[in-house]
């Protein structure tokens, strides 16, 4: 194969449709006689349902149809669990999933509680003031340690207390470790992820063909064939009779993987019932209550040591926040109790976490899906490490990676993919060393950083590493097929939110079949133009669907190379594929077009030979044994002025391995992203709850999301440890960006400030200013 | 209640149009459902994120903080007239395509209308000073960096070619 856009950064196929407001989003889809939803959602978090009565709203001109979960009779059921408790000896996990519209009990703000339909979005919402609601308040759990008290409400009441989950996970023996430690720390550490908040909300179109008993829905979803499959089996239907389409969707990063949410559910049915069209397009205000979050974990973590600063071993027990329902299983605390090892080398680990219930909004994955909060923890106690020690902050990491002969590198403890956590592949030292070099360490720990501070100013480094498992299983497929006009066109069952498939995707077909990138046509995110798959999700879009369209690419360039022979009589070594054609080596006169030869593979009459497979496609699949493990350093400088807190970043530095990279452009996209999400979630954005459980910023006026003004130019470098574990080499980029942001803001601010020599330390995020200033008047005190 | 209606006639894109609509309908809605220029994204409907934008008699506005009978009489720009009629990106748009300066492209056309208008105000912008204009238009998948540098390109390109 030559490798000609394999590796290059070349620019996506897909801009042109967007630039121009061409590209199909949700709320566009417009059919005839379109009706829409509204949602009567709760306002209080936690409450017995006395009574729901819709009558009136029914008499409002232009509604069609209201419905409360009593409407929904046999439909109305919980669910569904689109992840099941890994297989660790001893866990518990309390199965409590989400239901389409609340039924007797309220369990968070937001929960929808009746639908009401009509000709305009303008009349369904005006008829929600209708709806009368009687309901009997009952006491909200909000707080994460009061939650586990006797005395407390219960979330779900048939459970008898509000555990979620409980799991532990070990290796090695930390009490031995502990014994024969030079030192240990321990802390109690809190960090706060917030809402992802694509540009774009969420929406579903969903319309119903009563003639062909079919039911075609578009969605903002990130992964439609596990939608369609869920789908047609609540509604009845033989899943060919479901189509789902995610069409160009603004931004997911996590949370529109979460499947079926309410609207999900109850559109498809509702449009079956009226026999027609009906239309949900979130609002923003809805979006911070009714899409899922993340949010808070509270840690309290030990770690050992011996004198030179080598880590012996770490204990931690936390308690992790799980929202009023757990449909997504245990993947946000695993990631978090299973990233805390990082790039390290520990040799006993012992982690147990408490999953909690609490009256608030069902926390699912979002970017970086609870890496975050155990690379802080970590991150945070190296730092403490080393200043306890003496030791340099770069010094004490580099002498505890893990070496890079000791590839693959056991963990031991299950991950998220129910895999064992094993690292197939890494060189961290070198990545260190780049980011040292490009944030220039040693001159501004020795020159620059004195300079500054004798002048007043407050300026301080931040450096932290992490690793992160991605591109997990299960599998994806791909199919390619040659058209007669020697365009390509592929279709793959994952979504795409942005993430560049429509170029990437393409630039390895290119390769593989000789032809240009924009010669070649990507389809994502429809069921019946592909119908296997899993989604968009743990930065696994190009490691496996790229890898499936690999595959795929392979079997046409095999097929093809075989026709082209059989029609030259050559042997299939002397055949070379460039500018969509086949031809032989040093004769460039003979040769064939691909659109000549997907023509013969379709003969009109003579005989073919058994075994023959029309046409110039291939479907293939590739499944991936376990996750690949990217990794990366990020460093950054920060001036903060000393009496308003406010913080400017003068210079951040991201030296990344994410194996062997398909476009080096749209790799630097997604870091440069997930770096603005990371800085959202270290310095601004919180979800404040009051103790009843309402959001009480709920608006983009109110929770901050960063602006240009906010988020610094960033200097990228990356090397390459191709992953052994598929063909391509490539690891995951997508969450990256996002994950070690908060511990490098973390001590980046404490050594700007010097609240070390204040024995004050930052063990929690957001650090918002005012909240720094809390801090340190407290910790004055 | 019957709501009241009002007749409204204006330009958009240099294409008049006359219609009849409520008087509550938001301008954003008006657009998009109504004219079918659905090109103009709504992202929040509060007037922070920006994606909405579009030019009135040359301004940048944000079209869900606006009742369409409002723009009665007026000159709209949105970014389906952006390009050239030959289908010739501009060059913003191309610079944004060049600079990879779009991800999910949701936030886009109204990162586009806001810094069409703000060429034309300052067409030898400094870093800072995109920055700042564009602080205006919320976009989570890039990071900004890639849009300020094609800005930054757009300004210089049209700047040369300019006579």
């Amino acid at each position: 194969m030559t490798t000609r856009f394999f590796g290059a950064p070349v620019k996506r196929n897909e801009d042109r449709k967007l630039l121009t407001g061409q590209a199909l989003f949700i709320d566009d889809v417009e059919l005839p006689g379109l009706l829409h939803a509204a949602f009567l959602r709760s306002q209080v978090a936690h409450a017995k349902i006395r009574g729901i009565d819709v009558s009136e709203v029914l008499k409002r001109p232009g509604v069609v149809a209201a419905y409360t979960a009593e409407d929904l009779g046999g439909y109305w059921r919980p669910g569904p669990l689109l992840v099941s408790p890994p297989p660790i000896p001893g866990i518990v996990f309390n199965e409590r999933t989400h239901v389409p519209l609340a039924k007797e009990v309220i369990r968070c703000a937001g929960e929808p509680l009746a639908i009401v339909v009509a000709e305009s979005r303008y009349i369904a919402e005006d008829a929600l003031d209708d709806i009368v609601v009687d309901l009997e308040m009952l006491p909200a759990v909000v707080d994460l340690e009061k939650a586990l008290k006797t005395g407390t409400a219960y979330v779900h009441d048939d459970l008898g207390n509000n555990v979620a989950a409980h799991v532990h996970q070990a290796k090695g023996d930390y009490a031995k470790a502990a014994a024969k430690a030079h030192l240990t720390l321990k802390r109690r550490f809190r960090y706060e992820h917030g809402i992802s908040s694509p540009i774009e909300t969420r929406g579903v179109v969903a319309q119903w063909d009563a003639r062909a008993e079919h039911m075609t829905l578009w969605d903002t979803t990130q992964a439609p064939v596990f939608v369609r499959n869920v789908l047609a089996g609540a509604l009845g239907l033989g899943e060919g009779q479901v189509r789902v389409i995610a069409p160009f969707v603004g931004g997911g990063f996590g949370p529109k993987i979460m499947m079926l949410y309410p609207e999900e559910a109850t559109l498809p049915w509702i449009a079956m019932r009226l026999n027609r069209p009906v239309k949900w397009i979130e609002d923003r205000f809805e979006h911070f209550v009714a899409t899922t979050q993340e949010r808070g974990q509270i840690h309290d973590a030990e770690i050992a040591l011996d004198k030179d600063g080598r880590i012996l071993g770490v204990r931690d027990v936390f308690l992790h926040d799980n929202g009023a329902y757990n449909p997504y299983g245990l993947t946000v605390p695993i990631n978090s109790q299973c990233t805390m090892l990082g790039p390290y080398v520990i040799p006993a680990y012992d982690s147990t976490f408490t999953s909690v219930f609490t009256n608030l909004p069902i926390v699912t994955p979002y970017r970086g899906a609870g890496r975050q909060h155990g690379v802080f923890v970590i991150e945070r106690l190296l730092d403490l490490a080393a200043h306890a020690l003496d030791i340099d902050r770069a010094e004490i990491r580099r002498r505890n990676f893990i070496p890079k002969d000791a590839f693959p590198y056991q963990n031991e403890l299950i991950y998220q993919d129910f895999a064992p956590l094993q690292y197939d592949s890494g060189n961290y030292e070198p990545v260190l060393d780049k980011a040292l070099k490009a944030i220039g360490y040693d001159n501004f720990i020795r020159e620059e950083q004195p300079k500054l501070r004798a002048q007043g100013r407050c300026v301080g480094m931040g450096i932290a590493c992490y690793v992160e498992g991605t591109g997990i299983g299960p599998y994806e497929g791909a199919k390619v097929q040659v058209r007669a006009n020697g365009k390509v066109s592929v279709a793959t069952g994952i979504g795409t939110q942005g993430q560049g498939h429509f170029t990437s995707f393409a630039q390895i077909v290119a390769d593989q079949l000789g032809v240009d990138v924009t010669d070649v046509d990507i389809v994502t995110g429809d069921t019946d133009r592909f119908y296997w798959g899993a989604g968009t999700f743990a930065s696994r879009g190009a490691v496996v669907a790229g890898n499936a369209v690999n595959e795929a690419s392979l079997a046409v360039r095999k097929k093809a190379l075989k026709l082209a022979s059989d029609a030259f009589e050559c042997s299939e070594d002397d055949l070379v594929f460039a500018d969509g054609k086949v031809s032989i080596v040093g004769v460039p006169g003979k040769f064939i077009r691909l659109g000549d030869l997907a023509q013969r593979a379709n003969p009109m009459r003579g005989a073919v030979k058994p075994g023959t497979e029309p046409g110039l496609e291939s479907t293939q699949y590739f499944g991936p044994p376990s996750g690949a493990t990217a990794n990366g350093v990020h460093a950054m400088i920060v001036e903060i002025d000393p009496e308003t807190f406010d913080l400017k970043v003068l210079k951040y530095v991201v030296v990344h391995d994410c194996g062997t990279v398909i476009n080096p452009m749209i790799v630097e996209g997604q870091i440069h992203g997930g770096v603005a999400q990371g800085i959202g979630n270290a310095f601004y954005e919180k979800l404040s709850f009051d103790d009843q459980g309402q959001l009480l910023n709920a608006s983009l006026a109110d929770y901050l999301l960063p602006t240009a003004l906010d988020v610094p130019r960033m200097e990228l470098d990356h090397t390459v440890t191709p992953s052994p574990l598929n063909p391509l080499g490539i690891k995951g980029a997508g969450e990256a960006g996002a994950i070690p942001v908060g511990a490098l803001f973390a001590q980046a601010i404490e050594d700007a400030l010097e609240l070390k020599r204040k024995s004050i330390e930052l063990l929690e995020i957001p650090l918002s200013p005012s909240r720094v200033f809390e801090l340190i008047r407290e910790g004055e005190r | 209640m019957q709501p009241d209606r009002h007749e409204l006639a204006l330009c958009v894109n240099g294409t008049p149009y006359q219609r009849t609509v409520e008087a509550r309908m938001l301008l954003s809605d008006f657009l998009r459902h109504e004219l079918r220029l659905a090109g103009t994204h709504v992202g929040c409907e509060h007037g922070v994120c920006g994606a909405c934008t579009i030019l009135i008699d040359g301004a940048p506005v944000r079209s869900c903080l606006m009742f369409a009978v409002q723009a009665n009489g007026c000159e709209l720009s949105t970014i389906e007239g952006l390009a050239a009629a030959s289908g010739d990106l501009d060059p913003l748009q191309q610079a944004m395509h060049e600079h990879h300066g779009l991800q999910c492209g949701y936030c886009t056309p109204g990162i586009l209308m806001t810094m069409t208008a703000f060429l034309k105000e300052n067409p030898a912008p400094t870093e800072d000073e995109v920055r700042e204009a564009l602080s205006g238009n919320l976009c989570r998948c890039t990071g900004y960096q890639n849009i300020v540098d094609a800005v930054l390109a757009a300004a210089a390109n049209l700047r040369a070619a300019a006579p």
